[in-house]
């Protein structure tokens, strides 16, 4: 509330417009067009899998690249939901060392993956002709964000640790709509850089193919395994 | 006893000349669209031969359909417990290779050329890139066995055939070859609708089509995985996956799919079947040995006062029954049993049937004559130095008994006998009727066999239930107002992308 404050008295200090403003921008575009998406275009959610074309270094893209983000991002989302049980499990050096050599080596299977796909789609004509423009500016946001990623990771040490002190409770005041970005502002350019790139990321996401992510098929789990419709029925899965 | 209906087909294969007029009418509805140019939701093929995607028989490399592991069914490549390490990369999705890559010819070539010495030729290119390329493979590349050494020697059935056969196979004097049209066989039991994540195949509980809806596909490919006759196709453009409809718009509104229309050997047949559904799990799980029968078992009599009343009970409308009754692949099927699921084996109980090919079976002589024989024995003696071994066609219909193949193939033969000693008379009828009884069937019998074979009117041959899509929108609107109204579905253009 105080950098508000601040802004209304002094004019709109640039960090406040890249942390407080952005976000609750992004936000509200992330979801007036994800849902606009899925309620007016349905028909183009869809992950645009490409291995149809191209078979064998598809592999060596996605399924890096894939475990490797959903890594990334669960230890995000857990240093964000749990940051008093992350701080008390890495009170012990030994403890902490194990995650964030694991980050590390998740961040570099990622950063593999994705300069194969990025490399795949280069070189691959058939799947060139299957390449938009989002499709383009999509791998690049990410290739920068694993980039200042593994920079993160590299000069600001114990990332685990400081997410869960300084960033977390960032994130909070956003959510809470009591935003206070001061702890934020004095942190080192790459990590800024990072914060800013997920704004960016977050921005574009209902204009790409990422809204697969969406839609994931975790109901397929416990559904029945077959699928009858019927006309007037409801619909009633079958005999198994 | 959960009665349910499911509009079934028979194709002849006798009939078949391979004209492929089948393919063009589906094509030129379907999948003339960007993404499609590769799918043949109908394709012919060559046998012996290695079929579209090449190979697609041999489930050791494509995984597809069911395999029973302890009392369970499941999926051989894409069930659950895969579902995570699939979706990423999906180790048996065929591509586009397997296929083949759709192309078209510069021809504006022919007209920008420079004027010079030779002709203009337009190069091939292709579809996806625009690039040229060299042609490798098309839709039916080994039509009417082209490269048969190359191509025909790899089909999956040929591996219970004997060394011998198939060096015979490949002799020229004796070479020989059928046709197999294939289509979507809207399974009872669907490996593709079972693989899919998103749920969005499903079998219309009605008349039995399975279709994808194209909101849900989330292009996860499991489908095309999954269907062991790899009969959903991935458009790679629109980032869904299609399959045949059995042109569901035509039938609702009475008329036979485009290409059982179109047929010009006039070889398909559609009708209504009515089957226990809560027996399709059990009979799926069936000892492969058992499988032939039990997958008729499960038909229902449609003139069996119980099974007419437990259809009601379950909601099968009257007018569908009373199709059923008059269904001509309840006589194919249940009645003559001369018609037989294609590959059974892999437990998805496809629901197109096929009349077994006689006429290669035949083509062998003796003395340098094609001998009829002149007792019921010699009339089937034929059988044991066929062209097409019978172990062959064992593989394709009925999970390689020779048995079962032999008695469809010995009524086929005997009801040809008989119409030859009733019409050209020179096969005395004595031998044609003790044929007909050592084949297990009459006089009577052979007769509705023939008449359905060689003289079937339009109506005969598709029988056609209501489908009462009118209930499907009553509770909204008046089905006599949407009754002016044009067209169906597909409400957003298939595009790709935002
Ligand atoms: S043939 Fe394949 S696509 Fe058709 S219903 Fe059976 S499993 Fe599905
Ligand atoms: S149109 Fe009929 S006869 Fe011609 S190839 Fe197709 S199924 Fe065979």
């Amino acid at each position: 509330m105080n950098s508000l404050l601040q802004a209304e008295t002094g004019g709109l200090p640039i960090n406040d417009v890249l942390f407080v403003v952005t976000p609750y921008v992004v936000l509200a575009l992330f979801f007036t067009m994800t849902i606009w998406r899925y309620v007016k275009e349905k028909f183009s959610y869809s992950s645009y899998s490409s291995q149809f074309l191209e078979n064998s270094y598809q592999f060596w893209g996605s399924v890096p690249w894939h475990y490797g983000i959903l890594s990334l991002l669960a230890g995000h989302l857990i240093a964000f939901a749990l940051p008093r049980e992350l701080l008390w499990w890495n009170s012990v050096p030994a403890r902490l060392y194990i995650i964030e050599l694991s980050a590390l080596i998740f961040a570099v299977v990622t950063l593999i993956g994705l300069v194969n796909l990025i490399i795949r789609r280069a070189i691959d004509s058939r799947i060139r002709a299957v390449t938009s423009k989002m499709d383009v500016i999509i791998l690049l946001l990410l290739l920068a964000q694993v980039g200042t990623g593994i920079w993160v990771a590299l000069t600001a040490r114990w990332g685990s640790s400081w997410f869960a002190a300084v960033v977390t409770p960032y994130l909070y005041s956003l959510f809470t709509f009591s935003p206070d970005a001061s702890a934020v502002v004095n942190l080192p350019w790459s990590i800024k850089l990072h914060i800013l790139g997920a704004y960016l990321i977050f921005a574009v996401f209902p204009f790409t193919r990422l809204v697969h992510v969406l839609v994931v098929p975790n109901h397929y789990l416990w559904r029945r395994t077959q699928v009858v419709m019927w006309n007037k029925r409801k619909a009633q899965g079958a005999e198994q | 006893m959960n009665v349910r209906s499911q509009v079934s087909m028979v194709f002849h294969l006798d009939k078949c000349i391979g004209c492929h007029t089948c393919s063009i009418a589906c094509k030129n509805i379907w999948t003339d669209r960007k993404g499609t140019e590769y799918m043949w939701f109908n394709n012919v093929e060559t046998k012996p031969g290695t079929g579209y995607p090449t190979q697609w028989e041999d489930q050791s490399k494509y995984r597809g359909g069911w395999e029973v592991s302890g009392s369970r069914l499941r999926l051989k490549s894409t069930g659950k417990a895969r579902i995570i390490t699939n979706i990423f990369h999906n180790p048996h999705l065929p591509t586009m290779d397997d296929y083949y890559e759709p192309w078209t010819y510069k021809y504006e070539d022919l007209f920008n050329a420079p004027a010079g010495t030779d002709q203009p030729t337009a190069l091939p290119i292709s579809k996806v890139t625009g690039e040229y390329i060299d042609i490798k493979a098309g839709p039916n590349w080994d039509d009417d066995l082209s490269g048969s050494p190359i191509y025909a020697a790899n089909d999956p059935n040929l591996k219970n055939v004997t060394e011998e056969q198939r060096q015979q196979l490949q002799a020229i004097e004796r070479l020989v070859f059928f046709y197999f049209p294939r289509i979507c066989n809207h399974c009872l039991n669907p490996a593709c609708v079972a693989s899919c994540p998103s749920g969005a195949l499903y079998k219309r509980g009605e008349d039995g089509i399975v279709l994808i809806n194209q909101k849900r596909c989330r292009a996860w490919r499991s489908c095309v995985a999954a269907c062991p006759y790899k009969k959903t196709y991935y458009n790679w453009s629109t980032g869904k996956s299609e399959k045949c409809l059995l042109c569901y718009p035509r039938l609702e509104t009475g008329q036979a799919p485009a290409c059982f229309h179109s047929c010009v050997g006039r070889i398909r047949y559609l009708g209504v079947l009515l089957y226990d559904a809560d027996k399709i799990e059990d009979i799926a799980k069936l000892p492969p040995e058992k499988l032939v029968e039990g997958q008729r078992d499960l038909i229902l009599d449609p003139n069996d006062p119980a099974v007419i009343e437990a259809a009601r009970k379950s909601g099968v409308h009257e007018s569908v029954i009373e199709s059923a009754q008059r269904s001509p692949i309840y006589q194919f099927v249940k009645v003559w049993k001369i018609a037989l699921p294609p590959h059974i084996e892999y437990r998805t109980l496809p629901m197109l049937y096929y009349v077994p090919p006689l006429l290669p079976v035949l083509g062998s002589s003796a003395n340098n004559i094609y001998e009829n024989g002149t007792n019921a024995e010699a009339i089937f003696h034929p059988f044991d130095e066929t062209r097409v071994p019978i172990s062959y066609l064992a593989s394709l219909f009925t999970v390689g008994d020779e048995a079962k193949m032999r008695y469809v193939l010995r009524k086929l033969m005997a009801v040809r006998t008989f119409k030859r000693a009733e019409t050209v008379g020179d096969i005395p009828m004595a031998v044609a009727l003790e044929a007909l009884k050592l084949a297990d069937t009459t006089e009577a019998e052979a007769e509705e066999i023939y008449r359905m074979t060689a003289l079937p009117t339009f109506a005969q041959r598709f029988v056609i239930p209501p489908m009462h899509r009118e209930e499907a929108i009553e509770a909204f609107k008046d089905p006599q107002d949407h009754k002016r109204a044009a067209g169906f579905g597909f409400m957003d253009a298939p595009k790709r992308g935002l």
